[in-house]
């Protein structure tokens, strides 16, 4: 135990001493706060309509200036956040469960098992995903759980294949073999001895998802097929500002700038975190 | 090496049956017929239409006729386009798509080439810095963000090029090739860098040097071709990404182009075009999958061994 935590410490000074990383951090940080107290610090209704108001440049009371609907945009981008973030945990949480289920039953039964489960991954990964996630959206209604679901069963692949090979690593190594001869579980083994030490490299992918799963999200709603009305991602409010674009262009431009920003973040953050746990995981 | 390339093949066209096979009965899934349209159909009407498009066949009839079509070429009708075929509609689009695709990736190729070589052999200078930072930013910038951008910039603010269209106006296919081979362009500057980096430090490299061949015959006569072992193995899986790539830039520009039409398929719930788009994109994203492995096989001496 003594030595893991200190493991855990050496990574996070060297994830300190790293300055974009850091700063990274603090940006997510400070936007999750103010995604969750959105209800309690945006200064208008992110739906209250306005039309006599229409679009207005920004001023004092609407800092960023208010959509063609009269809509206040800071407030629009404070909910945003909420659902562009939600779609971002919560897909990669379902990325990640099966990515590593899949990995951990591939990498430590091996053999047969192993190979079959890993032609499927290969198959998967060979097939243009984006598109069944659009066909699935049209199919079954654009449901946001749905959507959740669908990002989340893209993006497993590879974290399957990074948690496989650190398993088969680790199951080669002689704390394993004699834990095996002591008879302990699979069960056991899997929680005590094989799971704490594969969690850096998956903490580390997962951060890298994060951005992904939020680019798709906010690809299918510029296309109409993601988040619908009344709620918004920042992918609708980035496809509204395009449509009002050639007159009111703050409506484009601050949306795309919080989002541009967040997955700056998000990746000096993924890669920081991979530096600090593991300086030999590649960095593609 | 042939084997290897033969077993891809082998395996190749079975995956791509399975998913028409999937596509099929997910689309089969889908609630509501394809003539729900907003008016009311009487029934005898709504009985022929099914009979015509042969939807009052057992399922299993349907899945078989429709692949047996398939394996022809044939995609059959468009719901939505009556008298058009889907297979009409993907050869309308398709060279289209593929001329943007094929500039899309000529300036990435170019660009990004040229900026990771340059970065690789000029390591840590401001050469290799500034155009990092640069490849960081169009990684991080979405093409949805990017396309619009340039539209307001270059078209809407300077006035200087087409903002939409495809083949009308003078230079419209100019932003939408730089949106779309933006972000590949960032990826292979970064591929390429760390190609040519690793590629550089070997034994042979040294020899040549001490040969005293002079230093851009090292790089481009011996360093290139192992530097860019991984942007070929990397262009592969691109296309899959430049035909998400080009929903985006279709739409934006108003680019009558295959991505354009599925995105329009998918609002219009055109069934038949779905499913003949999907089964198409997918085989199409396989075989240059296929390609790029076998190219992969051919320039690097110890995968061919490997495998």
């Amino acid at each position: 135990m003594n030595n893991q935590s200190s493991l855990w410490a050496d990574a996070w000074r060297r994830l300190l001493a790293n300055k974009a990383a850091v700063a990274g951090g603090i940006i997510l940080l400070t936007l999750i706060m103010l995604a969750i107290l959105a209800p309690w610090i945006a200064p208008h209704s992110y739906s209250y309509q306005n039309l006599d108001l229409g679009a207005q440049p920004p001023s004092p009371t609407h800092i960023l200036g208010t959509d063609t609907l009269g809509r206040d945009l800071f407030s629009r981008i404070l909910y945003g956040a909420r659902v562009s973030l939600l779609v971002g945990f919560v897909a990669t949480a379902v990325a990640l469960v099966i990515g590593v289920s899949w990995g951990i039953i591939a990498g430590y039964f091996g053999g047969r098992v192993d190979s079959i489960m890993m032609r499927i991954v290969d198959v998967l990964y060979g097939l243009p995903f984006i598109i069944f996630i659009i066909l699935l959206m049209v199919i079954f209604g654009r449901n946001i759980w749905l959507l959740f679901g669908a990002i989340g069963a893209v993006e497993w692949l590879t974290m399957a294949r990074i948690v496989r090979g650190q398993v088969l690593t680790i199951k080669n190594q002689e704390y394993v073999l004699a834990a095996q001869a002591m008879g302990v579980s699979n069960v056991q083994m899997f929680r005590k001895h094989i799971f704490p030490n594969i969690l850096g490299p998956i903490a580390v992918y997962a951060t890298l998802t994060i951005p992904q799963v939020m680019l798709l999200e906010a690809f299918l709603s510029f296309l109409g097929l993601g988040i619908q009305p009344p709620m918004s991602s920042w992918g609708t409010l980035i496809r509204y500002g395009v449509e009002s674009m050639e007159e009111y262009s703050w409506l484009l431009i601050y949306p795309g700038l919080t989002f541009t920003i967040t997955l700056f973040a998000l990746n000096f953050f993924g890669d920081g975190l991979r530096d600090a746990l593991d300086p030999k995981i590649s960095s593609d | 090496m042939f084997q290897v390339i033969l077993k891809r093949i082998a395996i190749a066209i079975p995956v791509i049956l399975i998913v028409a096979s999937i596509t099929f009965f997910l689309v089969r899934l889908a609630p509501g017929g394809p003539f729900d349209a907003e008016k009311v159909v009487p029934p005898q009407v709504m009985k022929n239409l099914n009979a015509v498009y042969n939807l009052d066949a057992p399922i299993f009839i349907q899945y078989a006729d429709y692949m047996i079509n398939l394996v022809q070429g044939d995609f059959g009708p468009s719901f939505r386009y009556p008298g058009r075929s889907v297979t009409e509609m993907i050869f309308t689009g398709l060279p289209v798509t593929l001329e943007l695709a094929f500039y899309a990736i000529l300036i990435a190729m170019l660009i990004g080439g040229l900026a990771g070589v340059i970065a690789a052999v000029k390591r840590n200078t401001a050469l290799d810095f500034i155009p990092m930072t640069i490849a960081m930013i169009g990684i991080c910038m979405p093409t949805f963000l990017l396309g619009p951008l340039l539209v307001l910039f270059f078209g809407i603010h300077l006035e200087l090029l087409p903002v939409s269209g495809w083949d009308s106006l003078p230079g419209d296919k100019i932003l939408p090739s730089i949106t779309l081979g933006a972000a590949y362009a960032a990826y292979i500057a970064r591929l390429t860098r760390g190609g040519m980096l690793e590629t550089l430090g070997q034994d042979f490299i040294r020899t040549a040097r001490a040969k005293g061949l002079p230093e851009h015959q090292v790089i481009l006569r011996h360093a290139l071709q192992g530097g860019l072992v991984p942007v070929v193995s990397f262009l592969g899986p691109a296309i899959a990404g430049l035909i998400g790539g080009s929903f985006v830039v279709e739409t934006i520009f108003q680019i009558p182009g295959l991505g354009r039409f599925y995105v329009e398929a998918a609002f219009n719930r055109d069934y038949t075009m779905i499913l003949g788009t999907t089964i198409f994109f997918s085989a199409l994203i396989i075989f240059f999958n296929l390609l790029s492995d076998i190219a992969v096989l051919m320039m690097n001496p110890r995968a061919r061994s490997d495998s």
